[in-house]
């Protein structure tokens, strides 16, 4: 069997398994009945309505024809891997990690290191300009949230501020 | 008269200093937006929730409204000098706008959005004080199963609403609703799906999930694509004032729009972006004057219709908010987001408890439109040289406004972790061509329809027809069935796929 339409076929494919996984989860609250509905009782009905249309989904991209076949097409893994690495990179040093007991770095460093990792999802990556981004960045989100707004921020690393 | 009443206490509230200044700044910030192709109010709102979090809530709520009201006549600007929507509700725009600027007449064509907008933003704002106290007191007639039925509605509305196709946005509204249900249960204080993770037993951030989906994923998806090349037509923008004829063309357009953006608006489901489509289409049936330039062409017709069309819409969506509590679109959902912060519950009596808020939020439209025109008339000059800005400059910025954003509204890094894991759910949405949206409204109205539905049947003891025997939930669920078969029959659905087409 030819999947006609890709799109649609992973489509139902993660709303069965999320639908599943809810409907499953449900069952270890109360059900309860309709008078009386448990924590269960909802979840356990919109988990099983989403599966079913999952369901639903998945044999329409089997049966459908489509022009294409309705490719997903290729994944912008650069950009997705540094947006994501830029952000997290950010609340590492924003915030610390204290599992590892690794401190925090302040807004700044954050600010300076996101620019930098984000920069690099574009196309082309102009030091000098990154640079410059960088550094407004830092004195515009320093002017706004910690002068202006009085954000509970930490703006300098820990050893620094103390 | 009341209403004239009410609004003097909305113009006392909103002439104030303070508030005036954040009408500024949110009609600023939305005209920015707008005018930026790949950021949209969606985006900006829930970067700025935590940031309100200082304000007095009237200013907030203020602010946030120029956020959305301001975007719709920024992303004209965009849709008619470079060709490309600033804004989803400027699609249509962008067909004749871009026209008439190659032909030298952009004056002309932003006159034209911006004066349309105008007309259309003050006969929103009318409409919405007039008819927010008789909803609100139907609104009082509301039981449970009524607000279930109501919200059923609603989301049916979203789902006919949505673009591409209607089982997957089905399918998101499932799964919004269900991620709605993560966290304690109100009635037993079970923590639901929390994986014994105590920040889940709150619930998943609605920020969270918005700057993700929106912030993030269209971020990344935007950078998957190359960039295309960008000409502005800066230099042709010279005498903005139509000539007479435009005139007599765009008035009549002007007035349908803004008939059918006010319509539109109120619906539970309908927002900005449809109402500028279907303006578009009845411009295209109405009859044409002599001489009159074809559409698609750079008919004048084709810009002011759909622009008015958008800007009624986007200020009468607040009626179902701000009266019933519901939120009709995903921006609405937001604002419920903004209220709640502020310890504000949206619904029939907000206009009781919080006069000056309700009120001065109506007058500060009617401002906030005064404002807009100004900036996007005179000042154009401006907004045209901010889109010779690169793409590569934008987007660190606005990641890290995003990341900002979430960590200030709990002060915690687990926010920003769970901020990444949507920002890759959000792309795999965009890859598999489903629409966002849906899922925001559902999520937010989740443990609203638990709560109604559970109440409903507890009232009726377990009897499931008390959906149908009440009157008035029988004829909200009516009129939703209504809307569905309407949306399946062969003819309309073909019809609905081409308008989708053209984006």
């Amino acid at each position: 069997m030819r999947i006609k339409s890709q799109k649609d076929f992973f489509s139902g494919l993660l709303f069965m398994v999320v639908g599943i996984a809810f409907a499953w989860g449900a069952t270890n609250y109360k059900i309860g009945d309709a008078a009386r509905m448990g924590p269960g009782y909802f979840p356990l009905m919109l988990g099983v309505l989403l599966a079913v249309l999952g369901v639903v989904v998945t044999f329409n991209a089997l049966v459908v024809e489509t022009e294409d076949g309705d490719p997903v097409g290729s994944i912008a893994w650069k950009p997705l891997f540094f947006i994501i690495l830029a952000n997290l990179t950010f609340g590492v040093l924003l915030g610390g990690l204290p599992s590892i007991n690794l401190p925090y770095m302040g807004l700044t460093a954050a600010i300076i290191a996101l620019t930098f990792i984000a920069a690099l999802a574009g196309e082309e990556f102009r030091f000098k300009e990154v640079v410059v981004l960088a550094v407004i960045l830092s004195v515009t989100c320093y002017l706004t949230f910690i002068v202006a707004l009085k954000l509970q921020f930490p703006a300098w690393p820990a050893f620094i501020a103390g | 008269m009341d209403l004239f009443n009410n609004l003097a206490i909305g113009f006392g509230v909103a002439f104030t200093p303070i508030n005036l200044l954040y009408a500024f700044v949110g009609c600023l910030l939305g005209t920015l937006i707008g005018v930026l192709p790949g950021i949209g109010p969606l985006a900006t709102i829930a970067m700025l929730l935590p940031a309100t979090y200082a304000l007095p809530p009237v200013s907030a709520l203020i602010m946030l409204a120029g956020i959305y009201y301001g975007a719709q006549y920024g992303g004209s600007t965009t849709a008619i000098l470079v060709n490309l929507p600033g804004e989803a509700s400027s699609v249509v725009t962008v067909i004749d706008g871009y026209q008439m600027a190659r032909q030298g007449r952009a004056g002309p064509a932003l006159a034209a959005a911006g004066l349309g907008s105008f007309f259309a933003g003050c006969v929103g704002t009318l409409v919405l004080a007039g008819f927010a106290v008789p909803l609100t007191e139907v609104a009082f007639k509301f039981g449970p199963a009524e607000y279930f039925s109501l919200m059923i509605l609603g989301l049916i509305g979203a789902i006919v609403l949505a673009s591409g196709s209607i089982l997957k946005a089905v399918g998101m509204v499932l799964l919004g609703l269900l991620m709605g249900l993560v966290g304690t249960d109100v009635n037993s204080g079970v923590a639901r799906f929390s994986f014994d993770i105590p920040e889940l037993t709150d619930g998943i951030g609605f920020i969270v999930i918005g700057m993700g989906v929106f912030g993030y994923g269209e971020i990344i998806s935007n950078l998957g694509k190359h960039e295309s090349e960008r000409k502005v037509f800066a230099a042709e923008v010279k005498g903005l004032m139509p000539t007479r004829e435009d005139f007599r063309n765009m008035i009549p357009a002007i007035l349908r729009g803004t008939l059918l953006g006010s319509s539109l608006g109120i619906l539970p489901g309908g927002g900005a972006t449809m109402a500028a489509f279907a303006a578009y289409t009845i411009e295209k049936k109405a009859k044409m004057r002599p001489g009159e330039v074809p559409f698609g062409k750079g008919n004048i017709r084709g810009v002011a219709g759909p622009e008015s069309a958008n800007n009624a819409a986007s200020q009468t969506s607040f009626i179902p908010l701000l009266t019933l509590g519901i939120p009709p679109n995903a921006v609405m959902a937001l604002m419920v987001g903004a209220m709640t912060i502020h310890n504000i519950q949206p619904g029939p009596q907000v206009m009781t408890s919080n006069p000056e808020l309700f009120w001065g939020l109506i007058a500060s439209m009617w401002i906030g439109n005064a404002m807009l025109i100004v900036l996007n008339l005179p000042l154009i000059g401006i907004w045209i040289k901010l889109l010779t800005v690169p793409y590569r400059w934008l987007f660190p910025a606005i990641v890290l406004f995003c990341a900002i954003g979430v960590y200030s509204t709990n002060n915690n890094t687990f926010d920003i972790w769970m901020v990444a894991i949507f920002g890759v759910i959000g792309y795999s949405f965009i890859k598999l061509g489903i629409e966002p949206a849906p899922l925001l409204l559902g999520f937010v109205l989740g443990p609203m329809m638990e709560e109604n539905l559970r109440r409903a049947l507890l009232l009726s003891r377990g009897d499931w027809s008390v959906f149908v025997t009440r009157g008035l939930s029988a004829s909200l669920l009516a009129v939703a069935a209504l809307l569905l078969v309407i949306v399946l029959l062969p003819a309309v659905k073909r019809k609905r796929e081409e308008a989708f087409v053209e984006e």
